[in-house]
């Protein structure tokens, strides 16, 4: 009850209830209304790995309600000495309401999710899934414009091992978007994804060259090419800085147009983009915190108020 | 003389008939039958199957296959049929069935993989996605098995 491992735990409706709940919490998000919903309530922060962004939006969603928050880090715990990541998480079954995990090991979550009986919230397994961080993103396409249904969206850079990337792409096909899948050829999307996503009937296009894409987007979602998932360093020269938008590059783009990034950023988009109005990266970075509040409400059973003052 | 009786009927064991043709080794292993030992296995290759055009068969000794076995045997001869053979005679018939969840049949192949740590004691497990083609992955991460890569990771 209450998991979030993969986007399959969420049907279209429960996610489309769950963005509605976050945009009624963006005051509260802001520190301008205070709401407890989540008062004695205590997050575990299990992160195996390192995280600036999710961790801490994480912790400000449960404090902004109320709640308190354990922060675990691997280094210099049980877990340098050999603990199984089973025996870590029987611990914190008995210590907190709800955890937030990540991890470096693909599957992680899910396994975490059958140890134990509190809820768990995938916050990034290895190179699988990051659901938390897709439904910011649906948070964020949803704002910029105002329906998620049929989009044509445009994801550039290492989506062989961005999570962010396997788990944004099974969400939106859900809404019948249209998606142009740019790598190079190194790092496109694993088979199975592919398959998984035609099997939706989405209009899915290979490429490797994001210049003739940048027209017809509805939205670029650029990633960054992961230096620490390459198993060695010569692989990743090969393709590092292989894409690169600047301000310029988006002169032909829609009106509306949006471009994403879940951040951090190395050199995939100059800071000539932040002052144009299809930047929306940080504003996505922000959105982390309204939308982590209403997933952390639900994973808890507590009923976000219709009206929020 | 039948397909049968290419090879010597046996007194008490197991016949596994239907297997697919050039996959009798491939039997041999995922059921873990030492051949190193004294057992008798009769091997048929390559013979012409009304069912399944061409097909081998397994004629093992003195071992009755259990319902683990089965669901082994499943995942690379999901057409095979088991003849339980007691005093010459025929105890039992049995048919394999691809189950929807594999519960410690196979170790994950992917390299990265939670389970990957033997001390995690929480059990493999794979999910049949589809039977035909055979489409398998791991519950826990979601990588997709090859049958080559399951017969080598057999448990």
């Amino acid at each position: 009850m209450g998991n979030l491992v993969t986007m399959d735990d969420l049907s279209n409706d429960d996610i489309i209830a769950v963005l509605d709940d976050a945009e009624r919490l963006v005051p509260v998000a802001r520190g301008e209304i205070l709401l407890p919903l989540l008062q004695g309530k205590v997050l575990a922060n299990m992160f195996f790995e390192n995280s600036t962004r999710t961790r801490m939006s994480f912790e400000t969603a449960m404090k902004r309600l109320g709640g308190s928050v354990l922060n675990f880090s691997s280094v210099g715990t049980s877990v340098s000495k050999g603990e199984t990541l089973y025996d870590t998480m029987q611990m914190i079954d008995g210590y907190a309401d709800v955890a937030a995990i990540r991890h470096p090991r693909q599957g992680a979550a899910q396994y975490s999710a059958d140890a134990v009986r509190i809820p768990i919230l995938n916050a990034g397994d290895g190179a699988g899934n990051h659901p938390t961080q897709t439904m910011l993103d649906l948070f964020t396409i949803r704002q910029a414009h105002e329906s998620l249904d049929g989009l044509n969206v445009v994801l550039v850079g290492d989506l062989r091992y961005g999570r962010t990337a396997h788990s944004l792409s099974h969400a939106l096909v859900r809404f019948g978007a249209s998606l142009t899948l740019v790598s190079p050829t190194s790092l496109k999307m694993p088979v199975e994804i592919v398959s998984d996503l035609r099997s939706h009937g989405a209009d899915v296009t290979e490429t490797e060259s994001l210049n003739e894409q940048i027209t017809g987007a509805d939205v670029i979602y650029m990633t960054r090419i992961q230096k620490e998932r390459f198993p060695d360093e010569e692989e990743y020269t090969k393709v590092a800085g292989i894409y690169k938008i600047e301000a310029t590059d988006l002169v032909g783009a829609k009106e509306g147009m949006i471009v994403m990034h879940p951040l951090p950023r190395v050199d995939e988009i100059a800071p000539s983009v932040d002052s144009t109005k299809f930047a929306r990266y940080f504003q996505q970075a922000f959105n982390g915190v309204p939308t982590r509040m209403s997933l952390l409400c639900r994973s808890l059973g507590v009923k976000v108020p219709k009206k929020v003052k | 003389m039948t397909e049968m009786r290419r090879v010597t009927a046996i007194r008490n064991g197991t016949v596994i008939d239907h297997i697919p043709s050039g996959y009798a080794m491939q039997v041999i292993r995922i059921l873990g039958i030492d051949t190193d030992r004294a057992t008798p296995v009769s091997l048929v290759m390559n013979v012409p199957s009304d069912k399944i055009g061409r097909k081998d068969v397994l004629k093992i000794e003195d071992r009755e296959l259990d319902q683990e076995d089965l669901d082994r045997l499943a995942l690379i001869a999901p057409a095979a049929s088991i003849a339980i053979i007691r005093n010459h005679a025929v105890a039992e018939k049995m048919k394999v069935e691809l189950g929807d969840d594999l519960l410690n049949i196979a170790r994950c192949s992917f390299s990265n993989c939670i389970t990957k740590n033997n001390h995690e004691p929480l059990p493999q497990r794979m999910r049949v996605i589809s039977r035909d083609p055979l489409e398998v992955r791991c519950y826990y991460c979601g990588c997709g098995q090859e049958i080559d890569e399951l017969i080598e990771n057999i448990i």
